[in-house]
């Protein structure tokens, strides 16, 4: 059932360094000689296991704690987003959104809204679109918290994991004062924000920039450059630049490689072009600084750092907002002219693309989705085999896969 | 210097006439162990309360609030009556009488193993000459435990961590001897009794880790080794919750569970009651000598040295008082042991081997040299 990189025989071999340890039978099959007979095990990691981050199954092949085999599966979250896309109207779509990267649900929000707002042509009121960048990204601050948080949680420690969620349930509070959900917020709408923001709300989210970038420091110091964690981390899992490009690998974990491509400078959306033209943010790569390039500890370099280029983002957007109004004005059922459009956003995770037909009605034609997650998901099987059990933890919690993503 | 064993003096003075001698022995055995039992296992509920308080309180939070009232103290009291409420679940597949016998090989071990440690100077059930060593081995003995259960369980996940139980235990049990050999050489016995009354001296000058420059790095290499060797994080590997799920205890549930639970604890304060023995003066307090206090010396009729009772009138409260600043050195390095549990991340095995073999094993030869070298120079 699966695959192992590595031809049995030559693994074999290399084993057994003593000389006489293998004869060659009459049949002419070689027959090796081993002090203890031992046998491939194999092991499912998940579906219900503390490492996987939701309810994802890796079917693991190994030899002692050696790994010689991985393969994922998937679909044990499938709720068929993209069915539900086809039989429900425009707007009434907007909160299935929310599902599938639940812990970035304003970023699906936005994602979905400009694909429909592709084909509408609408014009974006500009405090709208500010608002959506603030939310957008502190939604990112928040994601990578939680990539943070679970992966020291993966590798044993357990209190980053507590301090990450300290500041994610400020965020989850601001969240709340804005639109009255914690996690699945229906905020951004197609044509602009829901509604404007509680008095104070700016405010409010520019003191947590304040605070967040001293509880930063303490991210870094506790677990990103902790000895045991780089030795865990660095030269673990890496993905060079040519399987990174071969997998269509997006997000940090392409970063993390070293690859500058970021959606959000690259295919310059909503207010990113005078983002980049103000030089407000960078785009964070992985070096190799621990260790290989594109190993795990690149990839969490990248997401850690970006929490603090998300800042920057947000810094600019509350140094520049002006009142005005958050909503173009749409009819309450809305019909979509006919056509097809995909944008792809920059996710906490990756890009996530949206591709909606319309045929001029009120439900869509077709709703298809490009999950970061589910394409960076397809890279473990490349990269696991030959490290140890305890690095397919780490491996897999570098990928910071949602599951209700991969599967929606 | 003698101490009177305290249950036996206590028991054996109101033994009632025509009660044979065995019969006083039984006795005093069963309320011996009982006692033992209690108290390690008090013990070991206090420090499970303390650690969620400690983790509690390095993570931004309060840890159990309301159980009891103040504090949650009754919260290890409530989570024991749940355990012991639970259904005995046994897998299917399990190999039963291995499953039943691993929690009580474990626990029983780590009972037996603190039976020859002197809780208090009077306070002992088994005054051994080589108490160390009875420990040691006592202690190693719950790994029997863990691989039993790990095989027992018929489980993949309890089979890996059984395994690395296996491979850990016995990459640092050299260490943790040897680096206990630096103390031992300080102290000239094996003895515990006699090795924390050697230290007995004002503002603990006499502790042995103060005896000889050799022994802190020495006592480092001890509380590194003890942390392996008791599945503490860093070393925490046999259960690795975040890989092997809960590795050996992944099948077991209700009181069993609680057993391995309660015999981590028992094991960490067992090692840091060794620890507080051997390098940080045992039962002395850090300010003044409790046995000058306690006993005034003079000369015996014979011209030998004789102690009788002094400013501790009642010797009872000598014991408690020496009792409790042992307890309260070895509660410290349990807590240190949880501080450090909820600041790092997890190793991975090959570099616990690694390091138990490589670094920890050939460092504590040469303290151990080194500390020898110097009493020899000394002496």
């Amino acid at each position: 059932m699966i695959e192992s990189n590595q031809d049995p025989a030559a693994a074999m071999s290399e084993r057994i360094t003593f000389p006489g340890a293998s004869r060659t039978l009459p049949t002419g099959e070689r027959e090796f000689m081993m002090d203890v007979r031992t046998a491939d095990l194999e092991i499912n990691m998940g579906p219900q296991h503390p490492a996987t981050h939701g309810v994802m199954r890796i079917l693991i092949r190994t030899d002692g704690e050696l790994i010689t085999g991985a393969q994922p599966h998937l679909g044990y979250l499938h709720r068929c987003a993209e069915k539900i896309g086809e039989n429900v109207e425009w707007l009434q779509y907007l909160p299935y959104t929310d599902r599938y990267d639940y812990l970035a649900a304003m970023n699906n929000n936005l994602g979905y809204s400009m694909a429909v707002e592709a084909l509408l042509g609408e014009e974006i009121p500009r405090r709208a679109q500010m608002l959506r960048t603030i939310c957008a990204e502190l939604n990112r601050i928040g994601s990578h918290l939680i990539a943070f948080g679970t992966y020291g949680l993966d590798l044993g420690a357990f209190t980053p994991f507590l301090y990450a969620f300290r500041e994610r349930e400020w965020m989850m509070a601001l969240f709340e004062k804005i639109c009255g959900a914690r996690l699945t917020y229906s905020y951004l709408r197609i044509g602009g924000v829901f509604n404007d923001t509680p008095p104070g709300w700016l405010q409010e989210v520019e003191h947590f920039c304040d605070v967040f970038e001293e509880k930063h420091k303490e991210y870094v110091d506790l677990l990103m450059m902790n000895h045991i964690f780089v030795k865990r981390t660095a030269d673990i899992g890496v993905i060079p630049v040519e399987m990174a490009l071969d997998f269509g690998l997006t997000g940090p974990m392409i970063r993390g490689s070293g690859i500058d491509f970021d959606l959000r400078r690259d295919t310059p959306y909503m207010l990113y072009g005078e983002l980049i033209d103000a030089g407000a943010f960078d785009v964070v790569l992985g070096s190799g600084a621990k260790g290989t390039l594109g190993d795990c500890w690149d990839r969490f370099y990248v997401r850690v750092m970006e929490m603090i280029e998300s800042i920057k983002i947000i810094r600019w957007c509350l140094g520049s907002i002006e009142p005005g109004p958050v909503i173009a004005a749409l009819p309450k059922v809305l019909k979509v002219p006919a056509g097809e459009a995909y944008v792809g956003i920059e996710n906490p995770r990756g890009e996530l693309g949206h591709f909606v037909v319309s045929d001029g009605g009120k439900v869509a034609r077709r709703v298809r989705v490009r999950g970061p997650s589910f394409c960076n998901l397809a890279v473990l099987e490349a990269i696991m085999p030959g490290t140890l059990l305890a690095d397919a933890v780490a491996i897999v919690g570098s990928t910071d896969v949602v599951i209700g993503e991969t599967d929606r | 210097m003698e101490h009177g064993n305290l249950i036996h003096e206590l028991l054996g003075g109101v033994a009632p006439e025509g009660v044979p001698a065995w019969a006083i022995v039984l006795v005093t055995a069963v309320i011996g162990v009982s006692l033992l039992i209690g108290v390690v296992s008090v013990i070991a509920m206090f420090s499970v309360w303390l650690e969620r308080k400690v983790s509690g309180h390095i993570q931004c939070r309060y840890g159990p609030m309301y159980v009891g009232g103040w504090h949650g103290w009754a919260q290890s009291i409530a989570d024991g009556v749940k355990l012991l409420m639970k259904e005995d679940m046994i897998p299917l597949g399990a190999d039963r009488v291995l499953f039943v016998l691993a929690p009580a090989l474990v626990l029983g071990s780590i009972f037996g193993a603190m039976a020859a440690m002197p809780l208090a100077p009077g306070f002992y059930f088994a005054d051994i000459n080589l108490g160390v060593f009875f420990i040691l081995g006592m202690s190693a003995l719950t790994t029997i435990g863990v691989i039993m259960s790990g095989w027992a369980s018929n489980s993949k996940w309890s089979l890996y961590g059984a395994m690395r139980e296996a491979a850990q235990v016995v990459a640092y049990e050299i260490p943790l001897g040897i680096s206990l050999l630096a103390p031992l050489m300080v102290a000239g016995t094996f003895n515990l009794l006699e090795a924390s009354e050697a230290q007995s001296g004002w503002f603990g000058m006499k502790w042995f880790v103060f005896q000889n420059p050799f022994l802190i790095p020495a006592a480092i290499l001890f509380f590194v080794a003890a942390l392996a060797e008791t599945k503490r994080a860093p070393f925490d590997l046999p259960e690795a919750e975040s890989e092997l799920v809960a590795g050996f205890m992944t099948e077991y549930s209700g009181i069993r569970w609680s057993f391995f639970f309660m015999e981590e604890y028992a094991a960490m304060f067992l090692m840091s009651l060794v620890g507080a023995v051997f390098f940080f003066g045992g039962f002395e307090s850090p300010f003044t000598s409790l046995a000058e206090w306690a006993f005034v010396t003079e000369a015996g009729a014979d011209g030998s040295a004789l102690r009788t009772a002094g400013l501790f009138e009642l010797p009872l409260l000598y014991h408690v008082t020496a009792g409790t600043v042992l307890a309260a050195k070895a509660l410290f390095g349990v807590f240190l042991m949880m501080w450090v549990r909820w600041t790092v991340p997890r190793v991975r095995i090959d570099q616990v081997m690694t390091m138990g073999y490589k670094y920890l094993t050939p460092l504590a030869l040469v303290v151990v040299l080194f500390a020898g070298t110097w009493e020899w120079l000394l002496s």
